[in-house]
């Protein structure tokens, strides 16, 4: 993918402190403008704004956050990668997971 | 667009970004190349974020110092992006004699280079960072040593570049180097050919394939290391920790998550047919190895582990160096788990190097060639 494209010049949006991650309190304001400083994919924003990396990891936000880039991009949603999803798929606490060999 | 430019580089790591960057300032055109469709996506974005200069070689340790003198300290404002950098100093912990030996060794050879680090009682590291459990009987204290957050840092490096003109291309994979008269000058990749004075080789453990196309080999190996992050916690203490046992190394990040590496051990014998994937394993590994030494951390939530894969050098310091017998390539390469925390320094480094400039700092020690069958 090229990355020196020119998505014309921000323009702020009446709706842009919407919050759209509601785990990390990431606008959608702040995921527009992270497509303009070149945050191309799912994982860059993510990486770039946490939005994405909180509690949920993105199973709440990650369709809306995916429609706002790919609008940014001017690109169907479709072409959009979503996230990889990492272990371990709900939280759990350090003793519980530390805890998985049998005693004895 | 226009192919050609005075640097192509390979690999949009933290090496290949703060090179840019820096290149850029200079006044060159560079395009860089990268195999993911994200930036960043290798070492550089799954490491555990250690802006440290003890426990380094010392060969390794110039390069550490001086960058944490003169880059990381203005970093943030010169990028106009936050790389959380924290200074707040580096533990790392013993438990038994044995850890002790293990540390006095390490700072031995740091002091040898001038670091101001010392070796501390359990008491002396409980005052510094209250939440240590009893079990620690000693550390090694270095304070001017810090983290930093490597997923900011990498695309604040990206972004800068970006803004300042350098062509980044993404899911560009780089087949082959090649040759016209005898100079290195062209980049095959599986869609275009891109074209350089100079060519810069900083693509982690996928240098050493790139770098046969043009007959050299730096001798690495891929090593799988796995980081895991808790929920946000409230504030508790921004030292960088390590452990004499390498049980776990890691911080707490501005954001309030501890952020925590480790491995199994069974690593070098995992059954995944050439695919890097994370283990079932390391994660509680990791998690038994923390509570041992901060209990009060056991009621804290993971939320995510990940995998991620250091580029091994053979003598366990990178290959940052010109190449001799193919004029024309710059190799940044084999940077062993320490990329990261020298990456600001090696991309300023990296620049005087491609530019004939004078060194900031003697690179000698990291030559391509240096690698000798043991007798």
């Amino acid at each position: 993918m090229e990355r020196s494209i020119d998505l014309g010049t921000f323009v702020p949006e009446p709706d842009d402190d919407m919050l759209i991650c509601r785990c990390e309190e990431i606008t959608k304001g702040e995921i527009r403008q992270a497509v303009h400083d070149g945050m191309f994919t799912i994982e860059e924003i993510r990486r770039w704004l946490r939005a994405g990396m909180g509690l949920c990891q993105g199973q709440t936000c990650g369709k809306l956050v995916k429609g706002i880039v790919a609008k940014e991009l001017k690109m169907s949603p479709w072409k959009i990668e979503p996230a990889t999803s990492r272990a371990p798929m709900r939280p759990v606490e350090m003793r519980i997971m530390g805890n998985e060999q049998l005693e004895g | 667009m226009n192919n050609c430019a005075d640097v192509v580089i390979i690999g949009s790591g933290i090496i290949g970004n703060a090179a840019a960057y820096n290149l850029a300032k200079k006044g060159c055109s560079v395009i860089v190349l990268e195999k993911d469709n994200s930036i960043g996506h290798g070492g550089s974005s799954r490491n555990g974020g250690g802006v440290r200069q003890s426990g380094r070689d010392k060969r390794e340790l110039p390069i550490a110092m001086w960058g944490v003198k003169n880059i990381w300290p203005t970093l943030s404002e010169e990028l106009e992006a936050d790389c959380e950098y924290y200074q707040q100093g580096n533990l790392r912990l013993g438990k038994t004699q044995e850890h002790l030996k293990i540390l006095q060794n390490l700072t031995n050879n740091a002091r040898e280079c001038g670091l101001d680090v010392n070796m501390i009682s359990g008491e002396e590291a409980r005052e510094i960072c209250p939440y240590l459990s009893e079990e620690v009987i000693g550390a090694s204290w270095c304070k001017t040593d810090g983290h930093a957050n490597p997923l900011t840092t990498t695309l604040a490096f990206y972004r800068k570049a970006r803004q300042m003109g350098v062509r980044y291309i993404s899911g560009e994979e780089v087949v082959e180097i090649r040759k016209i008269k005898g100079k290195a000058r062209l980049v095959v990749t599986k869609n275009n050919v891109y074209e350089g004075d100079t060519i810069l080789l900083a693509a982690g453990m996928e240098s050493r394939k790139i770098a046969g196309t043009v007959g050299i080999d730096i001798p690495m190996v891929p090593h799988l290391m796995e980081v895991l992050v808790t929920e946000a916690q409230p504030d508790m203490f921004y030292q960088m920790l390590g452990t004499a046992a390498a049980d776990f190394y890691g911080h707490q990040s501005k954001h309030g998550s501890f952020v925590f590496g480790g491995s199994s051990g069974l690593e070098g014998y995992r059954k995944d047919n050439g695919t890097y994937t994370n283990s079932s394993i390391t994660a509680a590994c990791t998690c038994r190895g923390i509570m041992k030494y901060f209990p009060v951390l056991s009621e804290a939530k993971i939320v995510r582990s990940w995998g991620g894969v250091i580029d091994m050098c053979a003598d366990g310091v990178p290959v940052i160096s010109k190449v001799e017998e193919v004029p024309g390539l710059t190799l940044a390469c084999a940077f062993t788990g320490h990329g990261f925390g020298i990456g600001p320094a090696v991309g300023v480094l990296l620049s005087e190097l491609i530019r004939g400039e004078t060194l900031s700092v003697d690179l000698s020690a990291f030559a391509y060639d240096r690698f000798k069958a043991k007798i």
